[in-house]
């Protein structure tokens, strides 16, 4: 009998979900309670998890479900980030008219498929763990039913998601076929020699896990999704999927297919350089700013996916910090969207930001430090970000990645400037409202300043991912 | 020495304008008191510097008051310290700083409190720059000046703000995510960042023309070069007075010190091969934006074409090689840092009281300015070298390191000179004498004590160096000196290699 206590988090979420959804039938008006309940059940989790002993390399069920340090590490980054979104976006749900109990379930549910993806060390259960949170996730997307942009906005994820889904089932099948098992390391194993049918079901899978990161060329679906759902939906997206979709990338990529590197490195190099310059440009002719924040974590996606593709320890854990440092600049971004309230109505477009600066002074500070941050400007944290990155890139002679990288910040410059702006420069507008929520004030101070001060103590971060070795 | 006083140089600024964070702009008093706080913050950063080159070991080459911390664990670490070269150059920022502060009284209506924590700021930023002895710190300070001058042309310049804005942002950063790969790349080359240890230890040869053309290419956007000089006068024409200064005095001189320090200390060999490069781009500088300037009827579009011709002078100082030419490039950075921070003031001047830049607005000054003419008139002789002016002792010395290596440029060179001279006199011309036929101007007063103050803070220095330059010398000699051996040594070493490989 396997030792359950190492996935005693994923039990504790799992029976909450369920604990959380009889209360929910049985007790009316209760989505406050639920709301509140599901964020503390996330932060016990998070201690459940930190319970765990964390250096060692624990196999469970016959081998297909793994618990190291970089689950334990992914899956915290993961549950911290959505029990943010959920911190920060009550009074948001509330004014929309949305704050239903299921909310905060699905949200808990999509969690638990991105622990199982996080863990996973086989392809059956990564692809159980993959279909749990994008089912909630679709739900999630059209939270906002009555809206037809909300609603569009789930119908389209939900075709194009099944589609790659699809794909990446076919890759599985593929891998199978030629390995004999869907196990990671048995698959590792068989994988003495190179055969073209494994390549094929490499790039089945990668371009299923592709798009669900959004990276060019399979990332039509992010903008329309971005703007369509929920602004609180579209943090959540923008931020947690990528952490649990990632971790995927690097154990698909490094465990079973390690040695097939000359085959796979070539395409995640094409993906990062289409995604850093596709979503640099795009970006540019944005009015919409959930839309810009789309196209902006596309071109983001790019830098951490270069540093997958560089086949070192050093580049999964820049990867690593890189995804580490995007979360915490999207969360600050997020919260500054969630302040631009005007007699209860939010607001979304970039002109509406036009002069915030002279009225609220702090709030278009946080703006500006978050901006520049993600613009890779030193000293702030985005520049670490990019910089180690880029360390591991050229540490590999990879030269014409990272110059095309770089000078592809300086295109996604522009866009961040331009909003940096229309807030600085502009004519000021009306006054926006102030009184937020308590967490909203929060979550924006704590992450504006990790982002300012970072560059003090910039080796913590870095150590935490040195821990990850993979290889 | 264990007090860490570059790093005190360094976070002063900051603490101060952190100070001013929590600051209400509401009435006059406060607004006094900002003031004040940016004031003393500066000033007390001044005296340090005083302090700290008083200290100063003129006899040594070697690195002084070096600070070391570990920061990036086992890859950099945070390490500053100063010699000869850099020494002035702090001193530089630290006078020109409290000064830009004192000068807002006049110049800054809106945002009074933002606009000195940017200046501060930036002043941390560009004191980081001089002392830093690693390369990912030195390029961390070098970006992160990008920042508040972005805002400080954004904000507060002139009518088309945004633009220069953007294009002085995106220019600088373009040139210098190359100089990012470069750097990164030497870790791996060398397996350091460490400046001195850079030194010693040799770059390979095949490596360095590339790394050269990268840092070329960041160090050419900010001194500015031609052709990559086209931002500096749309940013210094819509910048307000203060930031115009300190673009002109201080960020264009990290340029020219990252040539001295990097780009001849690190990669003697591609400096020796791309010297030719060198000399004729700042050739076309010199000639060619003299000319322009003569055409230009805007007064501060004048002298940014100026500053470009005077950074030619300076490019072509440092890259022969020579004693002279070095020691005359440091000087004319210092010499025109005044000189060009108190043309940029003069301009601010008339430009507070009739909100115009063009010279044709003026005319007949003198009869109703007579303290502003004056000074006008020493900086105007001052900017084109007149002996006995600071000026007169860089071009001189540079004008003797280029005869020595090559004739012709040298005598291009002095072309420059004469334009210089014919560009500024007419604009001192066109603005102070002739006719006064715009009846406005009547009604202008001449400098107020500020004004006045700030001018002759400026003045007295570049007199004083202008005849007696030799605390200018004595400071930089020897570390120039060494630099010129260790170039040398490193060139007749690869020399002997090639024999030996040949």
């Amino acid at each position: 009998m396997d030792n359950l206590d190492f996935v005693s988090p994923e039990i504790f979420i799992s029976l909450s979900i369920m604990f959380l959804l009889i209360l929910g039938v049985f007790k009316k008006n209760s989505s406050n309670i639920i709301h509140n309940l599901s964020v503390g059940f996330l932060f016990i989790t998070v201690v459940l998890i930190l319970n765990n002993p964390f250096n060692e390399n624990t196999k469970l069920f016959g081998e297909s479900y793994i618990i190291d340090y970089l689950s334990s590490f992914m899956k915290i980054l993961t549950i911290l980030g959505g029990a943010f979104v959920l911190l920060i976006s009550s009074r948001y749900l509330k004014l929309l008219k949305i704050f239903q109990m299921e909310y905060p379930i699905l949200i808990l549910c999509s969690i638990l498929g991105m622990m199982v993806m996080i863990s996973s060390n086989d392809l059956m259960v990564f692809y159980v763990g993959l279909e749990l949170q994008s089912l909630a996730l679709y739900v999630l997307a059209s939270f906002n039913r009555d809206q037809l942009k909300s609603s569009e906005a789930g119908l389209k994820y939900f075709v194009l998601s099944a589609l790659s889904s699809g794909l990446l089932l076919y890759g599985c099948s593929l891998i199978y076929g030629f390995s004999g098992s869907t196990n990671f390391n048995i698959i590792a194993d068989t994988m003495s020699s190179s055969q073209y049918g494994t390549t094929f079901g490499i790039v089945f899978v990668l371009v299923g896990l592709a798009f669900k990161i959004s990276a060019v060329p399979f990332h039509m679906w992010a903008p329309d999704v971005y703007e369509g759902s929920p602004t609180s939906v579209t943090l959540f997206f923008a931020i947690v999927p990528k952490v649990a979709a990632l971790t995927v990338f690097i154990r698909f990529l490094y465990v079973p297919f390690i040695n097939m590197i000359d085959q796979w490195q070539t395409i995640l190099i094409f993906l990062s350089i289409a995604s850093m310059i596709f979503g640099a440009v795009a970006a540019i002719g944005q009015t919409n700013l959930k839309r810009l924040v789309a196209y902006s974590s596309i071109s983001h996606i790019g830098y951490a996916l270069a540093g997958l593709s560089v086949g070192t320890n050093e580049g999964i854990q820049s990867s690593i910090v890189y995804i580490s440092i995007y979360l915490i600049m999207n969360l600050g971004l997020f919260s500054c969207m969630f302040m631009m309230k005007r007699n209860d109505e939010y607001y979304e477009t970039i002109d509406d930001l036009s002069g915030l600066s002279k009225n609220h002074p702090l709030l278009s500070l946080s703006f500006l430090i978050i901006l520049f941050s993600l613009a890779g400007i030193p000293p702030l944290a985005g520049f670490f970000a990019k910089f180690y990155v880029f360390k591991s890139v050229i540490e590999q002679s990879m030269y014409f990645l990272a110059i095309v990288g770089l000078l592809s910040t300086v295109i996604a410059a522009f866009y961040y400037l331009r909003i940096i702006k229309i807030i600085y420069f502009d004519e000021e507008k009306e006054k926006y409202d102030t009184d937020h929520g308590v967490w909203l004030k929060i979550s924006l101070t704590f992450s504006t300043l990790l982002i300012l001060f970072y560059f003090i103590f910039p080796s913590k971060l870095v150590e935490m991912a040195s821990r990850i070795n993979i290889i | 020495m264990n007090f860490p006083i570059l790093s005190s140089l360094i976070l002063l600024p900051s603490i101060g304008a952190l100070f001013l964070m929590f600051a209400k702009e509401k009435s006059n008093e406060t607004s006094n008191a900002i003031k004040y706080v940016a004031l003393f913050a500066s000033f007390v950063n001044f005296l340090i510097s005083i302090y700290l080159w008083y200290l100063f070991d003129e006899s040594t080459s070697s690195f002084q008051f070096i600070e070391e911390k570990e920061w990036l664990r086992g890859f950099v670490n945070y390490k500053v310290g100063i010699d000869g070269i850099s020494i002035l150059f702090i001193i530089l920022t630290t006078l020109i700083t409290p000064l830009c502060v004192i000068s807002v009284n006049n110049t800054v209506t809106v945002r009074l409190r933002d606009f000195l924590i940017a200046i501060l700021v930036m002043e941390s930023v560009m004191i980081g720059v001089f002392c830093s002895l690693d390369l990912v710190v030195f390029y961390l300070f070098f970006e992160a000046g990008l920042i508040p001058m972005f805002l400080i042309i954004g904000i507060w310049g002139g009518t088309r703000r945004v633009y220069s804005a953007f294009k002085f942002f995106l220019y600088t950063l373009l040139g210098s995510v190359l100089m990012l790969v470069a750097i990164i790349s030497i870790y791996w080359i060398t397996g350091t960042t460490d400046i001195i240890q850079l030194y010693e230890l040799r770059i390979d040869t095949k490596y360095q023309n590339l790394l050269w053309l990268a840092f070329f290419s960041s160090f050419a956007v900010k001194t500015p070069m031609w052709p990559v000089h086209t931002w500096l006068p749309d940013a210094h024409v819509e910048a307000p007075t203060a930031g115009s200064v300190l673009l002109a005095a201080i960020l264009l001189k990290m340029a020219g010190y990252g040539f001295i320090r990097f780009s001849l200390g690190l990669f003697p060999i591609a400096s020796e091969v791309f010297t030719p490069l060198v000399y004729v781009l700042s050739l076309i500088a010199i000639v060619y934006t003299s000319l322009v300037a003569l055409m230009q009827e805007d007064m501060k579009k004048l002298i940014a074409y100026s500053s470009v011709a005077h950074m030619g002078f300076v490019t072509l100082g440092i890259f022969t090689i020579t004693q002279q030419g070095i020691e005359g490039s440091i000087i004319q950075m210092i010499s025109h840092g005044l000189v060009s921070a108190a043309l940029f003031l003069c301009v601010g001047v008339v430009y507070d009281r009739m909100h115009s830049r063009l010279i044709k607005t003026y005319g007949g000054l003198v009869s109703v300015m007579p303290k502003y003419s004056i000074l006008f008139m020493f900086f105007t002789l001052a900017a084109l070298g007149l002996p006995g002016t600071s000026g007169f002792v860089g071009e001189f010395l540079i004008l003797m390191g280029v005869f020595k290596d090559n004739f012709l440029v040298a005598v291009i060179a002095s072309l420059g000179v004469i334009l210089s001279a014919a560009y500024m006199l007419w604009l001192y011309r066109r603005v102070v004498f002739g006719k006064l036929i715009n009846k406005d101007l009547l009604k202008i007063s001449d400098l107020n004590n500020s004004e006045n103050f700030i001018l002759w803070c400026l003045a007295i220095p570049v007199l004083f160096f202008g005849f007696y330059p030799e605390p200018l010398i004595n400071t930089i000699e020897i570390s120039i000196k060494d630099l010129i051996e260790m170039y040398n040594f490193n060139l007749n070493m690869n020399m002997i290699e090639v024999e030996n490989n040949g």
